[in-house]
């Protein structure tokens, strides 16, 4: 499944996005003056503390809020003067959202949840079963299609959202936080398969907090108090780079692994110490950093 | 457009399918839509049947087509008209046989009480009333025993009568009268036959039967022509009494020289006027059944509000869902009435086989005047009809909630 070929190289622009709450007299900038530019297939990791805006930038990608001020133009869209219904079609066409906790409709068959933005659209009316066949392949689970949500694995259940975020073609794919209700193996089989979509030349946008998730995008965003601190790519990345240097020293040892939490927190943001409670998976026994992954193959990796 | 009856395809399937999930919580919800709809459709059914039976009731007895015409003076001329003036006649009687042919048979009538003599029986204030041979028809009664009476026997005055079977019993005459003599008011008359005796019952309850006589009205007017007299008529349609009664208004205003501004000196009834009175009765029927239809449509609905509201907040996450993968606040309006219409239309289903297991319940009861109430069709589908029009009514309020959902509100939904 290629995206769909777009007019000019740059998928997302965004030039100085403001997003301004109020709650009550206080008001809150959870976007304080963004600019980011994210080009075809690119794979590109948001990063940043809670609080520091990644959801809210998210939200608005995906098109499900508007920024206060500041253009945000999605292949050649300028989402920012739409309504909400022209944005439900931009939406419906141009995005596909994975969520942290997969939102399948439980009563539904994987089919069905993979059919279901095929509902919402005027394009593929009569090979909506076929295209959704299709996508449940190639996340393979071309043998689960009868099974619904509460039949399946955690893995499973977010290959099924990803299918069904690929379904009608979308030119970006947007995961927020898409492995945090996994486990380490079923994480790394959904990393896979999103690598696997970018060599095929899929354009990918994920938030996450894990620094090893992030570790196989091209590129890593970093944001504080809703602005950019840090946009380069992995490679480049200092606090990847240190991350990945004190992975390879401390490896095995939960305590260094903690420390090291720690202290990127307090690197990212330097005035909030008590950072995040992180995963348990961080202190499992684990290879070096990107060597290896398991294949996408589908095997019962136990249910959440 | 292909699109949209694809979705309006799959949202009432899906809409099914969350009724059958909760089949319980369904129909304890529809209950008022299910009992306003049986009640709609088993009073309506019956008040049908109850209507065609009593048809059939005035069809057996007097005919629905009867029609009566009869001189009567204005109120504003009482003073200046006597009721002889106004007296309807055998002129017009055959003025209305020639000129109304909406009118199919006629015969004028005249009764008087006049005491009858056989041997040293007598009946005092018997019914004898004189009628043209036309009579048989218009009234549809013949003779079980001897001839019917004849043109003949009225243009000559002839001293003939017919008698009811009443009339030998309480005379004490022959099984076979045919033949003999018996006395009206002192003048000696031929009995040329028996008339068959109309089943009495039904609606106009018959009570005792009586002696009745029938001579020629030459004779009677010959005897007494001073005596009430109406025509009996026959209309060719009972559908199209209206226009029977202007036909019959034209010809006798004309021969009778009324001009635009006179009031009628003459009066008409029809059957069909039975039917007005059953139909008065049907209305007040009708409308308490309209009330307390109302009444459990409109609880009915406020249920269906209800679950529907529950039904939003409790898919809040799924409504996000659909959202964020592109659904139109159109639609998903669209998808939360379509769930109401089909809550309602399911709940109409149930009342609807509740009615019709109402309507068995006159076969089984002996005795009932009532054998068969066909489910009227019209009732039918008013009933579905309201209890669409109440899931839409109802359904719109927690639809427009669940499409002006914010996306993002809705996800983060727990």
């Amino acid at each position: 499944m290629n995206p769909a070929s777009t007019p000019s190289d740059v998928t997302i622009d965004i030039r100085g996005m403001r997003k301004i709450y109020r709650v009550g007299d206080e008001t809150v900038r959870a976007l304080d003056g963004v600019d980011l530019t994210i080009r075809n297939n690119e794979f590109v990791a948001i990063m940043g503390a809670s609080g520091s805006g990644k959801s809210t930038l998210m939200n608005i990608l995906g098109c499900l809020d508007q920024p206060t001020t500041g253009r945000y133009v999605l292949n050649g869209k300028p989402t920012h003067k739409m309504g909400m219904s022209r944005l439900a079609r931009v939406r419906n066409e141009e995005i596909g959202f994975i969520f942290q906790s997969f939102e399948l409709l439980s009563r539904a068959s994987s089919l069905k949840n993979v059919m279901l933005p095929m509902l919402y659209s005027r394009r593929h009316l009569f090979s909506a079963r076929r295209r959704a066949k299709r996508a449940l392949d190639l996340v393979g689970l071309a043998d689960r299609m009868g099974h619904r949500p509460n039949q399946l694995s955690g893995g499973q259940r977010q290959r099924v959202a990803i299918a069904r975020a690929l379904v009608n073609e979308p030119s970006i794919l947007l995961a927020d936080e898409p492995t945090g209700n996994l486990d380490s193996k079923t994480t790394v089989e959904i990393i896979e398969l999103f690598r696997r979509l970018h060599r095929q030349g899929q354009t990918i946008v994920i938030v996450t907090h894990e620094e090893d998730v992030a570790g196989h995008a091209e590129r890593i965003v970093r944001l504080r108090d809703g602005k950019v601190i840090s946009d380069a790519a992995t490679d480049e990345d200092p606090i990847h780079r240190d991350w990945v240097r004190r992975m390879a020293e401390g490896r095995g040892s939960m305590v260094e692994v903690t420390d090291a939490e720690h202290e990127l927190n307090a690197m990212a943001d330097a005035n909030k110490p008590g950072p995040e409670v992180r995963r348990g998976w961080f202190g499992k026994k684990r290879p070096a950093e990107g060597s290896t992954v398991l294949p996408g193959g589908d095997d019962e990796s136990g249910a959440v | 457009m292909g699109a949209v009856v694809r979705l309006l395809w799959q949202t009432v399937f899906l809409a099914i399918g969350q009724v059958w999930a909760n089949k319980v919580r369904a129909v304890l919800t529809a209950l008022g839509i299910i009992i306003g709809v049986a009640s709609v459709i088993s009073v309506i059914s019956f008040l049908n049947a109850g209507r065609d039976w009593m048809l059939d009731q005035i069809d057996s007895q007097v005919g629905s087509r009867t029609m009566w015409i009869w001189g009567d003076v204005p109120d504003a001329q009482r003073g200046v008209m006597s009721w002889a003036d106004v007296r309807v006649n055998t002129t017009e009687a055959r003025l209305l046989l020639e000129r109304a042919p909406s009118i199919e048979d006629l015969t004028p009538m005249c009764n008087r009480s006049w005491e009858i003599g056989y041997g040293k029986e007598t009946v005092r204030g018997a019914s004898v009333r004189g009628v043209w041979a036309s009579w048989h028809d218009v009234e549809s009664r013949q003779v079980v025993l001897g001839r019917p009476l004849s043109r003949i026997d009225n243009e000559e005055r002839r001293h003939v009568c017919l008698i009811n079977e009443v009339a030998i019993e309480e005379l004490k005459l022959d099984v076979d009268p045919v033949g003999d003599y018996l006395l009206i008011n002192g003048r000696r008359f031929l009995i040329i036959g028996v008339l068959e005796t109309k089943e009495s019952g039904g609606i106009f309850g018959g009570g005792q039967p009586r002696t009745e006589l029938y001579i020629p009205f030459n004779t009677h007017k010959m005897m007494d022509p001073y005596s009430g007299t109406w025509f009996q008529a026959n209309m060719v349609d009972a559908e199209q009494a209206d226009e029977t009664q202007a036909e019959v208004r034209f010809v006798l205003r004309t021969h009778r020289g009324l001009s635009g501004d006179d009031e009628d000196t003459f009066e008409m009834e029809i059957v069909a006027s039975a039917i007005d009175f059953f139909n008065n009765f049907a209305m007040v029927i009708t409308g308490g059944a309209t009330v307390v239809v109302a009444i459990s449509l409109f609880v009915g609905g406020i249920g269906i509000m209800n679950i529907m509201l529950v039904s939003v907040s409790e898919r809040t996450r799924e409504i996000g869902l659909r959202k964020a993968v592109g659904a139109q606040p159109p639609v998903v309006l669209m998808q939360f009435l379509v769930e109401a219409v089909v809550l309602c239309v399911i709940g109409g289903f149930v009342g609807l086989a509740f009615a019709f297991v109402l309507t068995l319940i006159p076969k089984a009861v002996p005795d009932f005047p009532l054998d068969e109430v066909p489910l009227s069709a019209v009732a039918v589908a008013i009933g579905m009809g309201f209890s669409a029009l109440v899931g839409v009514v109802f359904g719109i309020l927690p639809a427009i909630k669940a499409a002006r959902l914010n996306p993002i509100d809705a996800l983060r939904h727990e």
